[in-house]
């Protein structure tokens, strides 16, 4: 009688059901297995800042060796090894990663679905990214860390100028570190267009995803440029190859070319999505919804595309044919028009919005007050002739700190603010975080205003030194002070950090009231699986557009099969029909696995022999590296099929 | 936002750019000493006014929007889409690409009879030649003022940039490649020059002078270097010459009309009126040279120029001789 | 609540022009597709380069090396390029479940790819009077020739794969992605070898 067989789950079983099939493997080996793109998500963001420390503690020491004329904090040698990591790993290391890091955390969940499209893959990003910085920084364990700066130009960086492993680091890190995020772009690219929800079509997907779309399109057509550009370039230091060397037929400016085709669309990959944030945090806290949404979709991509004709623009000065040059000059003057609708868009968006003076609220604002003069130096400096004087000098240190430091930081930190609520589970403090705040804001502009001021009074960038009467001495010593009050204003948002970890107040499903569907799970972190049931994406808002979320339930057949809880407890996902809206097929999400990181080990161990110049090792490398490869795809089965 | 408000920003802005232009000694490119620098400054300040403009506007829209509350409004979205994305930037944009390119067209034309110069890039240092003239210097160009100057940059390393704020945009100087700079600077004075392309451990101290004269003294500096030597004009002298070509110093640096034609380090024909040591490193005084000598390294470290070992009255001599070379 | 037909209804209202139901393609598809487009632009890079090299050189190719013989590659050339029939034929089979169709069409593909790359690697490679070392215009056809036949052997390596898988039956008319997205993969190879054949080889001719 009371045998019952073949009952139906009740909700709470089903739901304990789901959690523990979805819990991942405690302790080190659920470390280094996991493929859930939360996890992976934080990984990335947590990885990511701390190289933003390491990189402003060495800006830091710049700039205490900047303070005053001929001072001795550091030689040359150090000083150029400080710089060339400090820019390498704040673009490299720190930004890069860092959006990637709130792509994989947050894709998933504003789409609606329950992971990324290819989660190995996703763990295998992150693992390549990691070891390329360990790779990168085990230049300082060997004492030899490379000094060409963060745009390495031939001849300086050639054998013959810069003997010694040094450079070989930046070359072969740079081109390992670019596995990583090209792999990251075909796996976003692939999950905006499969994985949405039902009924997000394109033009309701949340403008944060357009704006990783545009990252990722930007990723794939620009990283092969600087992958050959630094493989020609190790090429020639370690094979003897004549690619950059002028006397053997080759020519230093292919490398600019190279480098440049991808470092100016590099510069909008950190910005597209930075905006995306911003352009997120707005209407939340305007309280109305984004103005011009399709102006702001399609500038960002906008953007991404004219990002490509423009690379010229860093090379003004090496003596190009004028009219050819003209071109990128008009080129890059016209980037700001789509930067200029996103902008107008925004502001109209907060013109009728009823402002809360939120934390993230005044980093976005900070982010419009920096970008725009950021942006208005950048069309500055577009305009050639004055990029004759401004080129090399402080005045570029000052227009890429504006919009790097500024129109890209300042987002990321209110996005943490915004979000980190949603993936810790706790809030930050609203007071520390507006101290922070103003002391970033202050701070950040007595350091880097005055650099344009600098830069006119003939001050080039990259020396180590200068001597007084040159009128550069109290500019110099503003500038060390506004950079530690800067420094200063982040420690306290990481000191909040922290803090809320232990204290913060629960953040709960929902805190700010905001739209996307990221918010629309119950708890904070979200569940392991994301969504129990798929969400019903019925608008762009789809949290503002009615009282309560639509959940998709499972139908029979294939393509529906995974939608409600069923889905879930099978770790299954659905996937849509490409550039529609309608799910289509199943996906399975697969299980907890070493081989990514076993793969990306084998390739670091394949860079690792190409530095030290040992066959060996690099033979044992692909071993690795195939060993991962042919049991990757020999479980591959069911997710292709 | 009022437009008195406005014009107190923009004075704000103006004057501290203002205010750093005043300074007098630094190599400004705002203040400016020729025709071609003169034309980029007047492109710089009409930028600035308008970037001024465009920020006040713009920044002042942010602010007001985010403090007037959800007041109705006669603006409407698309009023600002269309009006602040689209007009107004095109408007701007069309007025800053003609300026690009009227003024490209004039510093890149070249002048009728420049005097002309070819300038190589060295690690840390410039090689400097009259090819018509057949004079070589080093580290400082001595040009007439008043008359257009034409200089091919060449490099024998890494890549360099030859910038002079206050006469002249720069010009990368690459190797393989021959650019070509163009100044006139319209009165006599020194006007300090810096490498501008990270170059390697010194690139900081790699600066230059353009020392333009009167076109008389110009003349006569040409002809005294045109002038076969007249060999040294001391026992001291002669005695420094010999310590000159018995040790390194001739193997690496060249002085006209002597044995010593060495090309690795700066030809020394005309150091004794050289003002400074070292590619503007340090002043050209005994005491300099002497250190410079004994250790260059310890002025200028990682400079191209190895420590030399002399008796003391070795360098005395050696350093008369030096001074004497004019 | 709401069904996901209605969802995907009222979707479709907002965007009635656009086809419909057309099965989509899988993911494994689309990434394959993005990874090409990667992969593509970097050998537009690398001919960039050879084109940027040439246009500055005074000469071409540098330091008196002979252009390529054309006529042993123009065949090899047919080889790999028709190379890609037998593929589309094999596909086609799979999808109408004729699994001899795929084993018959892989092998001729893995077959005419691997004598391709032996050809390039044991008779042009060996020939070749200049080294990489000797200058820029030999870098530039080592690298860009090597990195293609990297991507010719990894292409053979997989098809070796998807021929085991084959013959273990894995595959049907209806389960057969992993063969479409390696057959794009060796459609890419031959495509991208028409452009490095045209610039290395065909257009060093013209004068
Ligand atoms: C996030 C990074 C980022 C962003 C967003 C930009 C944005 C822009 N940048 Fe910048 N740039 C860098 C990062 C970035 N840059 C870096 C890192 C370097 C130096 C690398 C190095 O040398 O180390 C550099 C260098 C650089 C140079 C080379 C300078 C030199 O070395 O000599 C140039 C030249 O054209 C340039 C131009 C521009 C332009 C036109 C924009 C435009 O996109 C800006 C457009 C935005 C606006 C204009 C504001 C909003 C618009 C309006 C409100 C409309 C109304 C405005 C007007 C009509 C003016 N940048
Ligand atoms: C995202 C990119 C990014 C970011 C965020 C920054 C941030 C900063 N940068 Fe950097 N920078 C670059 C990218 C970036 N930079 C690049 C690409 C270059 C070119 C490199 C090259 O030429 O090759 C460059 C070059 C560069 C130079 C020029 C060097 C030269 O040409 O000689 C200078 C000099 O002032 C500088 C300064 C700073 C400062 C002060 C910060 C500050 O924002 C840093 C803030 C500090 C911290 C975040 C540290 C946190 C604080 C602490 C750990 C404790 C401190 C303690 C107290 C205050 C009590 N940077
Ligand atoms: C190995 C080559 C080498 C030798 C030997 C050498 N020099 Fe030099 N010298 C250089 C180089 C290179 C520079 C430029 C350094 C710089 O400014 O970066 C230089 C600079 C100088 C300068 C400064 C020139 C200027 O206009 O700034 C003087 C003076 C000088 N050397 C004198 C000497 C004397 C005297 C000796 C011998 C006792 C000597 N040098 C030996 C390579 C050499
Ligand atoms: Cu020469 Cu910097
Ligand atoms: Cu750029």
């Amino acid at each position: 009688m009371t045998v019952t067989e073949e009952r139906p789950p009740t909700p709470e079983e089903e739901h304990e059901a789901i959690e523990i099939l979805w819990e991942e493997a405690p302790g080190t080996p659920g470390f280094f297995a996991s493929v859930d793109h939360k996890r992976i998500g934080m990984r990335y963001i947590y990885t990511a800042f701390i190289f933003f420390f390491i990189a402003g503690i060495q800006a830091l020491l710049l700039r205490a060796q900047l303070t005053s004329p001929d001072s001795q904090v550091m030689g040359p040698q150090t000083y150029n090894q400080m710089f060339t990591m400090h820019g390498t790993t704040m673009i490299f290391l720190f930004n890069t990663p860092v959006l990637a890091g709130f792509g994989n955390y947050l894709l998933p969940l504003q789409l609606g679905t329950r992971d990324m499209a290819f989660p190995r893959l996703n763990a295998f990003s992150y693992w390549v990214f990691i070891l390329a910085a360990i790779f990168m920084y085990s230049s300082y364990l060997v004492g030899r860390p490379p000094a060409g700066g963060w745009f390495a130009y031939v001849p300086l960086t050639n054998r013959e100028y810069s003997p010694g492993v040094n450079m070989d680091f930046w070359g072969l890190g740079v081109t390992f570190v670019g596995i990583s995020t090209t792999v990251g772009a075909v796996n976003f690219i692939v999950t905006i267009f499969k994985m949405r929800a039902p009924g997000m079509t394109l033009n309701r997907m949340p403008i944060f995803v357009w704006s990783i779309l545009a990252m990722a399109v930007m990723v794939i057509f620009a990283v092969p440029a600087l992958t050959v550009g630094t493989v020609l370039l190790e090429a020639d230091r370690l094979f003897g190859t004549q690619f950059y060397d002028p006397s053997g037929g080759g020519n230093p400016l292919l490398y600019q070319h190279l480098f440049w085709f991808w470092g100016h669309p590099e510069v909008y990959i950190l910005f597209v999505p930075a905006a995306g944030m911003v352009a997120t945090v707005i209407p939340v806290f305007a309280r109305r919804r984004l103005a011009g949404y399709k102006w702001v979709a399609a500038s960002l991509v906008a953007i991404s595309f004219i990002s490509f004709g423009v690379w010229v623009h860093h090379m003004f000065a090496t003596g190009l044919p004028a009219l050819a040059m003209s071109f990128f000059s008009a080129a890059s003057l016209i980037i700001a028009i789509p930067s200029g609708i996103l902008f107008f868009c925004l502001i109209a968006t907060i013109w009728r919005g009823e402002v809360e003076w939120t934390v993230p609220f005044l980093f976005a604002l900070g982010w419009f007050l920096i970008f725009l003069l950021g942006g208005i130096t950048g069309v500055m400096v577009s305009v050639m002739p004055f990029d004759w004087q401004a080129h090399d000098s402080y005045f570029i240190v000052a227009h890429f700190h504006y919009v790097l430091n500024g129109a890209v930081v300042f987002p990321i930190f209110g996005a943490l603010y915004y979000w980190l609520p949603k993936m810790t589970g706790r809030m930050l403090d609203e007071k520390l975080g507006k101290v922070s705040f103003w002391i970033m804001f202050v701070g950040f502009n007595l350091a880097f205003f005055p650099m344009h001021v600098l830069g006119l009074l003939g001050m080039p960038r990259r020396i180590y030194t200068y001597s007084s009467g040159l009128g550069w001495d109290t500019l110099n010593i503003v500038i060390t002070a506004g950079s530690f009050m800067f420094g200063l204003g982040t420690l306290l948002t990481l000191i909040n950090f922290l803090n809320s970890k232990f204290r913060g107040q629960p953040a709960g499903g929902n805190p700010w009231n905001a739209d996307g569907l990221e918010w629309s799970t119950p708890t904070s972190p979200p569940p392991e699986c994301n969504f129990e049931s798929i969400p019903v994406a019925a608008g762009r808002h789809p949290l503002w557009d009615s009282e309560k979320l639509e959940e998709a339930e499972s139908g029979t057949d294939e393509a529906t099969k995974s939608m409600g809880p069923s889905g879930a407890l099978n770790r299954q996902t659905p996937i849509l029909s490409g550039l529609q809206s309608g799910p289509e097929e199943t996906m399975e999400i697969p299980e907890p696995t070493y081989t990514p990181f076993v793969l990306a080990l084998g390739i670091a161990v394949i860079f690792l022999g190409l530095l030290i110049q040992a066959a060996l090792v690099g033979v044992l490398g692909l071993v690795v590296a195939a060993i991962g490869i042919t049991t990757w795809l020999w479980r591959t089965e069911s997710d292709l099929q | 936002m009022t437009r008195a408000r406005c014009r107190a920003l923009a004075g704000v802005a103006v004057g501290i750019v203002l205010l750093a232009a005043c300074s007098k000694a630094s190599p400004n490119a705002l203040e400016p000493k020729g025709p071609d620098a003169r034309s980029i400054a007047d492109v710089a300040w009409l930028m600035f006014a308008m970037a001024t403009a465009v920020y006040v506007v713009v920044a002042g829209f942010i602010i007001v929007g985010a403090l007037r509350g959800a007041k109705a409004s006669r603006i409407s979205d698309n009023a600002f889409i269309w009006v602040g994305g689209l007009f107004a930037p095109i408007a701007i944009l069309a007025i800053l690409a003609v300026v690009t390119v009227k003024t490209t067209d004039s510093l890149r034309t070249p002048d009728p009879n420049p005097l002309k110069i070819e300038a190589t890039g060295f690690q840390y240092w410039w090689a400097v030649e009259y090819p018509d003239e057949k004079v070589t210097t080093a580290n400082e160009i001595r040009v007439p003022a008043g008359r257009p100057v034409e200089i091919g940059l060449h490099s024998k390393d890494v890549i360099h940039s030859f910038w002079v704020p206050e006469l002249a945009g720069k010009v990368d100087m690459v190797p393989g490649q021959r650019n070509v700079i163009r100044f006139t600077a319209d009165k006599p004075g020194e006007y300090r020059g810096q490498c501008a392309e990270f170059c390697g451990l010194q690139h900081a101290k790699m600066a230059f002078l353009v020392v333009a004269e009167e076109p008389g003294d110009y003349e006569r500096w040409v002809i005294r270097q045109q002038r076969p030597r007249s060999g040294p004009s001391s026992e001291r002298e002669a005695a420094g010459e010999q310590v000159f070509m018995r040790s390194s110093c001739a193997g690496c640096h060249a002085v006209r009309g002597t044995e010593a034609q060495g090309t690795l380090g700066p030809d020394l024909s005309d150091f004794g009126s050289r003002r400074t040591i070292g590619a503007v490193a340090v002043p050209n005084t005994r005491g300099h040279l002497a250190g410079w000598i004994e250790n260059s390294q310890s002025i200028k470290p990682g400079n191209l120029m190895p420590p030399v070992q002399l008796e003391p009255d070795e360098l005395l001599n050696l350093i008369e001789y030096l001074e004497g070379l004019s | 609540m709401t069904t996901v037909e209605e969802a995907s209804r009222a979707t479709e209202n907002e965007i009635a022009e656009a086809p419909r139901s057309k099965p989509g393609r899988s993911t494994a598809w689309w990434g394959m597709a993005v990874l090409i487009m990667t992969e593509g632009t970097i050998f537009a890079s690398l001919l960039s380069s050879y084109f940027f090299l040439q246009a500055a050189s005074k000469e071409w190719p540098l330091g008196g090396i002979e252009a390529p013989e054309l006529s042993k590659i123009s065949l090899m050339t047919i080889v790999l390029l028709g190379s890609s029939a037998p593929m589309f034929w094999a596909e086609h089979g799979i999808r109408k479940g004729q699994v001899w169709r795929l084993k018959a069409g892989l092998i001729m593909v893995i077959l005419m790819g691997t004598s391709f790359f032996a050809f390039l690697s044991l008779y042009e490679y060996p020939e070749l009077t200049f080294g990489m070392r000797d200058n820029a215009y030999a870098s530039i056809f080592y690298m860009t020739t090597s990195l293609h036949g990297a991507h010719v052997v990894i292409g053979l390596l997989m098809l070796g794969v998807v021929l085991i898988k084959t013959f273990q039956g894995k595959f049907t008319a209806e389960r057969h992605v992993t063969v479409e997205v390696v057959g794009m993969y060796w459609h890419f190879v031959d495509a991208v070898w028409i452009f490095v054949f045209s610039s290395l080889y065909l257009s060093a001719h013209l004068k």
